[in-house]
């Protein structure tokens, strides 16, 4: 009897092929704060909203560009780029998708509430040239518009104006806005149901438009139930013993048992994201420092110290467990304008560190303060720790100071810091973001220096970020070039790894590694 | 009696006010929610406009006005963190919080009572030695070291029962439970066992203190030479004596099981609003902190009159007392 | 002093410590520790402060009776390459600072406030009886979150790192006064009344010294129980307040920062980093307890 109905679920499974309920159970340790897909510009919303809303141009397995609302694109004048749309595309309730839904869209990304501005801060305006054909008009040449736009998620015009959503969310407002917690996106998922910090559950949308595209034709998962566990032991223990399926960021010292288990795997990967020490080269006098009336920091031999005082294979192998990427420079590989060549480090030298110390006039070193956050980046407090005490070994006196997040930034945005470490991600996949954020000088232009606390400003640099920003080819490669070299040479940081991200999941379900840290389940398999 | 209560409720407000002034001011340090906000690309101009949009420019005690006037009216504002209206949020989480606070108590009382009693009787038996040992583990051992202890043993190592959330829960308009399902359930044991340990050790000490006291009373051994059988002396007549103080306690107590469930919560990702008091800190969310912090206030303030009315009624001194109009 | 010493021998206390084999072993582990903790700078093999000596190739040793592991960190080490047994009489050290500071405090300020009000009666005793009762209701987590987020609010950080010690211990003793001032009221109360200080009062002794000449022996015995048992008490609440991250400066880890530190490794097999401080805190609060409750019952002679 058993057996027979065993077969008959056979049977029926078999027949039923990929409509059966296929549920992947997800967890990570944040939750999105939105669903408004142009509020607020972090990870942990877009990992969900990228399910349930498309973009014009999306992005393949690799990050490279591919066709999304967009079948083609062309830059057919040097500030005009033409858009030609996919046709039949239909919202998750039921609008049809127009050229009139990217003006729309384009248009709240760029009002003053977004977040997304940086993806379209070039955009002069967008018009509708038919139906299904748009062009996105630029005030300068931008050569990478098209990596910006694949950052930006396109809404309905009719459903955002029918719930008075023009504008991107606001925590502003006295009223919670609907685009909060309701979304109508064109995705492969629909968002089914969500309690904040609980559980947020998306189903497939069966008339999703890329279901038969190549990569897509062997997912199956019907459901996602996605849940915010911040314990990193609960979220290992929820995995263990099966309560999920999908754990996006498990900590680095339970991957060898995660390893080990039965029925989980760990898939690992590098990250689109660079740690370093970022110092202040501007002040006059130190803070927090028992140095009066200098800054040791604006000395290129004590940054020099500092930098070769660190052993980065300890920190790589023991703080990070393997889990890193050794580095010299900035930003990764998988951005546009990286140079293996500029990507070399100075040798870890105790020796030259004290003797460079003892050049600059601090023989017997000096005290310092280093702010670092305690929950943003993987074992970002331990590595900190880590540099401490190393620098103890040459002499500099340095003292930790480790914030959660809200604090820290806090902090180092009132320029209230001497030295402080900190994660660059880049989203465009381009040189350029990192350059004009973290390096330019804050000249009071959009964009320019916005995260550049150490108020490192150097001419030279300046005008190479300019040359990035309008030209593009060989010229502007060999800016890129030069730039890297500066930094090179200046220290205004002191580069670390770039961060490898491990996934953990049971074995059955298979997904794609994807070094935005951002899974897509439209390629995911449960079996 | 009416006077009684009116004085009672005229010194909770000071008591409530000094609550609000303290929750409103004490989170200030723990960060610039614009930062937050902003996430990571912005101009100054926008960061400014933020500023004054929050109200954060105004000086400390406009905005602490500003904040009282809302409070009174159940008005907490806006989320910085999820932009939705605070009471509602308090509102949404408040259910897992108490259901996991009464199961709490109910085990605690369930079995501290009958621990309580049984070490009463039998002061010098080895199971009496047991449970007292036991209890004094219990409190000993702090609880997030028993929550972490428990998952490794139970949702690890014998995959019994789950490690964390609240399981499937049942929707009854407004108010969701986790006691119609079976996952809820499995769900709720864990934490409220975490939860419940050190009340109930609490209790059982309580009750086997009183239980002693009681039995040395006159009244108890008058009732065993009137020749009543054992059963009834200590069930009928210490035990009843004894549950009094242990209910005023547990009562009293029912205020300290909703603080450490911040503990708890945190421990077991148990949906409450503990665990949004706490994720509100992390991301400085100063209004469901203060809006938290006053609720919890009232609670107290409330347990406190209720008690204190129970005692008034109970109590005929203190009517007595009132009408000298002494203290 | 012999005889001091030789009347302690012969006094019932003694008597029935020694009857108590439970009592004498906790008494034991609670000597071991507070030696441990207060002889830490001189016995403990490494200074887990020195950060000049930290290496981070020793990190995640395992006890030395691992086969990975080195003789010289008998407990293992931690992620940064400290020795777990130095951490642990580090730490204790702190826990117990705490423990007994906030214990003091508590103490000094019940007694003070209870005999005040227990001796003033009317108008004193009232306001402070109140505000005892609503004090009490209160969990005393939730006081010490609440002054150490106050202190917070108004100090700048850099300060407040240098004094958060100080405000810990202010925070947990503020919270378990009200349990000291009522048992000392009680007790007060039926002294007052007793025919020696009446008579005391009616040849013109001035209140103050008939308090704490007369009326404070009688109540030391309850004083010494309720603080011993809320030593342990104190100890825990550092322990959670330092979980919580709002206890001690990192700088200056104590058990629960350790265990709290420890905890992220319990499930990766580096199961030493956080079992042993995990142990020494239970060792060191359940001994503590053990004493509390042998002296209560030592003390309350209906009891035996």
């Amino acid at each position: 009897m058993r057996k027979l109905l065993l077969a008959a679920a056979l049977a029926l499974g078999l027949g039923a092929g990929w409509a059966e309920a296929r549920t992947v159970r997800w967890a990570a340790s944040g939750d999105p704060n939105t669903m408004d897909p142009h509020s607020q510009n972090v990870g942990t919303v877009t990992m969900v909203l990228q399910q349930i809303y498309d973009t014009l141009i999306a992005r393949d397995q690799e990050l490279g560009l591919a066709p999304g609302l967009a079948t083609r694109w062309e830059q057919v004048e040097p500030t005009r780029w033409r858009f030609w749309l996919r046709d039949g595309v239909k919202f998750h309730e039921g609008q049809a998708f127009t050229a009139d839904d990217v003006v729309f869209s384009v248009t709240r990304a760029q009002q003053p509430t977004s977040n997304y501005a940086i993806y379209v801060d070039t955009i002069e305006r967008s018009v509708q040239v038919e139906p299904l054909v748009v062009d996105v008009i630029t005030r300068v040449p931008d050569p990478i518009l098209p990596n910006k736009i694949a950052s930006l998620m396109i809404m309905s015009r009719s459903w955002s104006e029918a719930h008075n959503s023009t504008r991107p969310q606001n925590t502003r407002n006295r009223e919670e806005m609907y685009t909060t917690r309701n979304t109508n996106g064109t995705g492969a998922f629909r968002l089914q149901s969500r309690e904040p910090d609980v559980r947020t559950v998306m189903v497939r949308n069966t008339d999703w438009w890329g279901w038969n595209e190549p990569s897509s034709r062997e997912a199956n998962v019907t459901e996602i139930i996605y849940r915010p566990i911040s314990s990193d032991a609960t979220r290992i223990a929820a995995l263990l013993s099966g309560e999920v399926d999908f754990v996006l960021d498990p900590p680095l010292q339970d991957l060898n048992r995660l390893r080990a288990a039965p029925n989980i795997k760990v898939v690992e990967g590098p990250e689109v994201r660079t740690i370093f020490l970022a110092m202040d080269v501007h002040r006059d006098e130190l803070l927090y420092s028992d140095v009066r009336g200098r800054n040791p920091l604006k000395d290129l031999r004590v940054r020099q110290a500092l930098y070769q005082a660190i052993d980065i294979q300890a920190i790589h192998r023991t703080t990070m467990r393997g889990q890193s990427v050794v580095t010299g420079t900035f930003f990764p590989p998988q951005v546009n304008g990286y140079s293996r060549e500029e990507d070399v480090r100075l040798p870890y030298d105790q020796a030259r560190a004290r003797a460079l110390l003892a050049e600059a006039g601090y023989p017997n070193g000096f005290e310092i303060t280093l702010d670092c956050p305690n929950n943003r980046y993987i074992n970002d407090e331990q590595i900190c720790q880590a540099i401490v005490a190393m620098w103890a070994r040459v002499g500099v006196r340095a003292r930790l100071n480790a914030m959660p997040l809200a604090p820290f930034f806090a902090k180092i945005q009132r320029d209230d810091t001497s030295i402080y470490l900190l994660g660059w991600g880049v989203p465009t996949l381009d040189a350029l973001y990192s350059f004009q954020s973290l390096l330019r000088s804050r000249d009071g232009g959009q964009g320019n220096g916005i995260w550049n606390y150490g108020r490192y400003s150097n001419p030279r640099m300046d005008q190479l970020i300019e040359i990035m920003t309008n030209q593009s080819g060989a010229p502007r490669d060999a800016a890129i070039r030069e730039a890297l070299r500066i930094y090179r040479e200046d220290i205004p940081h002191i580069p670390l790894h770039h961060q490898m991200i491990p996934w953990a999941m049971r074995s059955n379900l298979t997904i794609p590694h994807m070094a935005n840290n951002q899974p897509y389940f439209r390629w995911a398999r449960m079996n | 009696m009416f006077a009684f209560i009116i004085s009672r409720i005229l010194q909770a407000v000071p008591v409530m006010l000094t609550v609000a002034l303290i929750s409103f001011a004490m989170f200030a340090y723990v960060g610039d929610p614009v930062a937050i906000m902003l996430g990571q690309d912005f101009t100054e101009a926008q960061r400014d406009q933020l500023v004054r949009d929050l109200g954060l420019d105004q000086p400390f005690w406009v905005q602490f006005a500003t904040f009282i006037g809302h409070a009174a009216q159940g008005e907490f504002g806006l989320s910085y963190r999820l932009s939705r209206p605070v009471a509602e949020l308090i509102a949404e989480r408040a259910p897992a919080t108490l259901e996991l606070a009464f199961t709490a108590a109910a085990l605690a009382l369930l079995i501290g009572v009958p621990m309580g009693v049984y070490t009463g009787l039998y002061r010098h038996s080895w199971l009496s030695r047991f449970f007292l040992t036991f209890s004094l583990i219990g409190v000993s051992l702090p609880t997030f070291l028993i929550g972490i202890l428990l998952i490794l043993v139970f949702a690890v190592w014998l995959g019994w029962l789950p490690s964390f959330g609240r399981g499937d829960t049942v929707n009854l308009g407004w108010w969701t439970t986790g006691f119609l399902t079976v996952s809820g359930l499995k769900a709720l044991v864990l934490p409220a066992i975490t939860l419940g340990l050190f009340q109930l050790t609490l209790i059982m000490r309580l009750v086997r203190a009183e239980m002693m006291e009681v039995l040395r009373t006159d009244y108890i051994k008058f009732a065993r030479a009137r020749g009543l059988p054992n059963r009834v002396v200590h069930f009928g007549h210490a035990l009843k004596n004894t549950l009094v103080p242990v209910i005023t306690i547990v009562g009293l107590q029912l205020g300290a099981i909703i603080a450490f469930a911040i503990v708890t919560e945190t421990v077991f990702q148990w949906p409450g609003m503990g665990l949004l008091f706490i994720q509100s800190v992390g991301a400085a969310d100063i209004p469901v902190m203060s809006a938290y912090l006053m609720l919890i206030a009232l609670v107290f303030v409330t347990i406190n009159l209720i008690v204190d009315l129970l005692y008034y009624a109970v109590d005929p001194r203190l009517r007595i007392g009132r009408g000298k109009g002494g203290h | 002093m012999a005889a001091a010493v030789q009347r302690f021998l012969d006094s019932d206390l003694w008597w029935s410590f020694r009857r108590s084999p439970v009592t004498v072993v906790s008494a034991i582990v609670a000597l071991v520790c507070i030696l441990g903790a207060v002889l830490a700078p001189w016995i403990a093999p490494h200074n887990p402060f020195d950060l000049a000596s930290l290496n981070l190739s020793d990190a995640f040793k395992p006890p030395a009776w691992d086969e990975d592991g080195a003789a010289e960190y008998l407990l293992g080490t931690d992620d940064q390459g400290r020795d777990v047994l130095s951490a642990i009489m580090y730490g204790a050290r702190v826990s117990l600072l705490v423990g007994l500071s906030a214990t003091i405090f508590a103490t000094v300020l019940g007694v003070s406030l209870g005999l005040t009000a227990g001796y003033a009666g009317g108008h004193v005793d009232s306001v402070l009886m109140r505000i005892c009762d609503i004090q009490l209701t209160f969990p005393s987590i939730l006081v010490a979150l609440l002054v150490d987020g106050v202190v917070r609010a108004v100090l700048p950080r850099e300060v407040h790192d240098q004094i958060a010690l100080f405000v810990v211990i202010f925070a947990i003793g503020i919270s378990e006064w009200p349990k000291f001032a009522r048992t000392v009221r009680g007790s007060t109360l039926v002294e007052r009344n007793k025919e020696y200080v009446q008579a005391a009062r009616v040849i013109g002794v001035p209140s103050l010294r008939i308090m704490f000449s007369h009326v404070l022996p009688n109540v030391i015995g309850p004083i010494l129980v309720v603080a011993t048992l809320n030593l342990g008490l104190a100890i825990l609440s550092e322990a959670t307040l330092s979980f919580l991250g709002v206890g001690v400066p990192p700088t200056q880890p104590s058990l629960g920062t350790l265990i709290r530190i420890g905890n992220d490794f319990l499930f990766s097999g580096e199961w030493w980093i956080t079992i042993f401080p995990g142990v020494a805190l239970i060792a060191m609060v359940l001994s503590v307890n053990l004493l509390g409750d042998w002296l209560r019952d030592a003390l309350n002679p209906k009891l035996r």
